[in-house]
């Protein structure tokens, strides 16, 4: 039977087929999907960590136990899982191992633009890249098996548009692992110290012989018979486009793009007149290819940077001269922007009008829905670079400012559990005077709502505990703890105004819920009563995208300002900005 | 079978990805082999959505090229004049009459043009723009853009609108099946069906 599946879907259902039994993940567009839709499949156990390396610590311990386990993440969560992964290289597995790295050409939604597939050469280990959601799911039973017939942990590299597009999907029964469940004891293996280690470094180098003879048989990579005196080798979704645009070109399809497999490549590559690599992001099959000493041609004409497309393949091979120039359209946008805000209401938006407010000098950022108040209209955030850098970089800064007074850093509940923790141990331990902030909505609400260490429920929407912020930063050391509802904008302000300018660490706990995630918040909306708006804007300041200016004017001649009912959620922020009784509760209206 | 690229444009939160949803099983169905694009993402918050769903014998890339849509389905009046250039010269665009203030606007840093129709038609001038506003009203339903538009495709299609309805009813909650059959007739009528 077909269905249509996108390709993270594709996975899941693969996972599913192949017999996997354990799966773990942290949430990251674009893998988010990955781990929800495992949660259907009561085959397999599964679950959200707390950051993605020990999403990665958990599956190992699943695949040394027997089991078919998948650890799925995007690009910048290997980066965080890749101690763990550069030694699992060496122990190798029991049951099959993937590690599933959705990267995001074109940065979509990351803060960076990294190609993962060098991870697998880094880590001397296989990757697999599938290049529609037929493969996707194929693929992570050809990874299952490659994993435990050479002994090796497997990396499935997805990218947004293999992730996200959809196609038709030929599924089937779960077929189940052979692989004995149970821990064998073996101390040569498991344990990496340095003298079992050593030899573990002599096999990882076997295996890489074995693995270059496997990737010249498998139909892995395939040739596709074609027309024409010019061939192409591609790999992933650039595949797709290439079709796309040269049905008939004869190409070879690299499954595999680590190890290659060069006696095939050089048998293709001598049949004809010229080669082209095509491939998104960096040079990977290519210089690989080019270090054999092999002549192919690549990114002289296609980009090393972004996303490919149809078009971005097509005009490189206008630019190498074998396609003819068409008209090629400009694009061109002639509409005003429509940059993302925070959700009305988002309890977010008390706590930066509070650091507003309160002058915050410097706030560090980190990475969540509350990124958005870098941009206007808050423009309250100044530096962010990964998952939990926040406290750090705030930390970092008071050592060469001197002074920890007006500098906050403001984390998310998610990514503080994910690696705030230990900012948070430094902090306290080198007697570190800055404010941090947890701005706590108790969900990972930037990829649509999964739940966490703080949400008191797990992937399966089962009660769990719940982590409690304020006693584990009162065990952890630190003195100044408060907790505040962001809502309440005077008590917040005070607080966050203290502590600024307070000599000494302090912890501010902001605690409101997303207005979306796990239920969407419902509480008595509010409305402007028009007649006694002044035009003061005094409103407008929170940056609630509920609140716009009107074309109504006042006798000044200034616009006055109105909630849209439909939008607003209910948080009673802009009814503490009014001076003038123009915003009420709905149940005032008409007195 | 002929090829269709249809472009789903729009406005976060006008469940432009259910309807290219709907699309994409519905031409399944039909026999067609189908691929669908979007970029997900933070356009929940209010930001721009496209959605890309290619129809035909045998589909390669989930991203339709620049200049390459045969169908434009714009949910928001703006988003339409955005996304133009991604439409065929002989391609068909229809376009929804709501207007989505962005927030910016509303802050008064950028107007909200207020000739966008006539600036659509002006480069465009065979395409449609629909009285979404009143359907709505109508409808007494605000959510209901997404089969509206649904319902417009379908008299470009030579299928029973019977067979789209079998999808329709799958795809929505129970307690708004009646509600959204009446969009999909709306939205043929709209367009003189
Ligand atoms: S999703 Fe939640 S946290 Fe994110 S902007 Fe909206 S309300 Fe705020
Ligand atoms: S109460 Fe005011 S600030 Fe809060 S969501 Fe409604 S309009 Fe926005």
């Amino acid at each position: 039977m077909k269905v249509l599946l996108s390709g993270n879907e594709a996975i899941a259902r693969g996972a599913y087929e192949y017999g996997c039994v354990f799966a773990s993940a942290y949430p990251g567009t674009p893998s988010t999907e990955i781990l929800e839709n495992v949660t259907h499949y009561k085959e397999i156990k599964c679950q959200w960590s707390p950051n993605e390396k020990v999403a990665v610590e958990v599956a190992i311990g699943a695949s040394f136990a027997g089991g078919r386990a998948l650890c799925a993440m995007k690009h910048v969560g290997v980066n965080v899982a890749a101690d763990p992964l550069m030694t699992l290289t060496y122990i190798g597995v029991k049951g099959g191992f993937i590690l599933v790295s959705a990267d995001d050409p074109g940065m979509h939604s990351s803060q960076n633009e990294q190609d993962n597939r060098n991870y697998a050469k880094f880590a001397k280990i296989p990757v697999l890249e599938p290049s529609d959601s037929q493969e996707a799911k194929d693929f992570v039973g050809k990874a299952f098996e490659i994993s435990e017939k050479f002994d090796t942990p497997v990396i499935l590299r997805m990218t947004t548009r293999t992730s996200h597009g959809k196609g038709l999907v030929e599924v089937g029964d779960r077929i189940e692992s052979k692989v004995e469940r149970g821990f064998e004891r073996d101390f040569s293996k498991y344990v990496a110290l340095p003298m079992n280690a050593r030899k573990r470094r002599v096999v990882v180098a076997e295996r890489e012989k074995k693995l270059k003879e496997f990737v010249e048989e498998t139909d892995l990579n395939r040739i596709e018979e074609g027309k024409g005196n010019i061939g192409f080798i591609t790999c992933g979704i650039s595949y797709q486009h290439l079709k796309e645009v040269l049905p008939d070109a004869p190409v070879l399809k690299i499954g595999i793009p680590y190890p290659l497999p060069m006696k095939k490549i050089k048998d293709f590559v001598s049949k004809f007149d010229k080669v082209f690599v095509v491939e998104e992001l960096d040079p990977f099959i290519e210089e690989q290819i080019k270090a054999e000493g092999i002549k192919v041609y690549g990114k002289e004409f296609f980009p090393e940077i972004g996303e490919f497309s149809p078009e971005v393949v097509r005009n490189g091979l206008v630019k190498a001269g074998v396609l003819k120039e068409e008209n090629k359209v400009e694009a061109e946008d002639k509409a005003i922007p429509r940059p993302p805000v925070f959700c009305p209401g988002c309890p977010h938006l008390g706590i930066f009008y509070a650091l507003k407010k309160a002058k915050a000098k410097i706030v560090t950022g980190d990475i969540g829905c509350y990124t958005l108040a870098a941009i206007k209209p808050f423009e309250m955030m100044d530096t962010c670079v990964c998952m939990g850098a926040s406290i750090g970089n705030a930390i970092g800064m008071e050592k060469v400012l001197g002074s920890g007074k007006g500098i906050a850093a403001v984390i998310g509940d998610s990514t503080f559990v994910h690696s705030g923790l230990t900012g948070l141990v430094e902090a306290v331990y080198n007697k570190s005077n800055i404010t941090i902030v947890i701005s706590d909505n108790s969900i990972t609400a930037m990829t649509g709502g999964q739940p966490d260490a703080r949400s008191g429920f797990t992937c399966n929407h089962e009660p769990t505990g719940k982590m409690d912020f304020e006693v584990v930063a009162r065990a952890i050391g630190v003195e100044h703890v408060y907790v505040v509802d962001p809502t309440k904008m005077d008590e917040t302000y005070k607080i966050v105004k203290r502590e600024l300018e307070a000599d000494h660490l302090s912890l501010i706990i902001s605690q409101g819920p997303c207005v979306l995630y796990p239920q969407k918040v419902k509480r008595e909306k509010f409305y402007t009563e028009l007649e006694n708006c002044t035009a003061c804007a005094m409103c407008s300041k929170i940056g609630c995208q509920a609140i716009y200016r009107t074309t109504e004017k006042t006798e000044k001649g200034r616009f006055k300002w109105n909630i849209d009912t439909t939008l607003c959620t209910g948080c009673g922020l802009c009814i503490q900005m009014c001076k003038f009784d123009a915003i009420r509760p709905i149940s005032r209206k008409g007195e | 079978m002929e090829s269709k690229n249809i472009l789903l444009v729009g406005v976060g939160g006008q469940g432009i990805v259910l309807a290219s949803e709907i699309m994409s099983e519905f031409f399944k169905r039909q026999g067609y082999d189908v691929k669908k694009s979007e970029v997900h993402g933070m356009a929940q918050r209010g930001g721009i959505v496209s959605s890309h769903v290619r129809i035909g014998e045998k589909v390669y890339s989930p991203m339709i090229e620049k200049g390459n849509a045969d169908i434009m389905l714009s949910f928001e009046k703006m988003e339409a004049l955005r996304w133009l250039y991604y439409v065929k010269k002989d391609g068909v665009i229809v376009s929804s009459n709501v207007k989505m203030v962005p927030p910016i606007v509303s802050t008064g840093a950028f107007e909200y043009p207020e000739d966008v129709e006539e600036r659509v038609l002006a480069e465009r001038p065979d395409a449609k723009i629909l009285d979404i506003v009143s359907a709505l009203k109508e409808l007494g339903n605000d959510k209901v853009t997404n089969v509206i538009m649904i319902g417009a495709l379908s008299t470009m299609f030579d299928f029973e609108p019977e067979k789209w309805l079998e999808v329709i009813k799958e795809a929505v909650p129970k307690k708004v099946v009646d509600v959204n059959i009446k969009a999909f007739n709306k939205g043929r009528e709209l367009m003189g069906k």
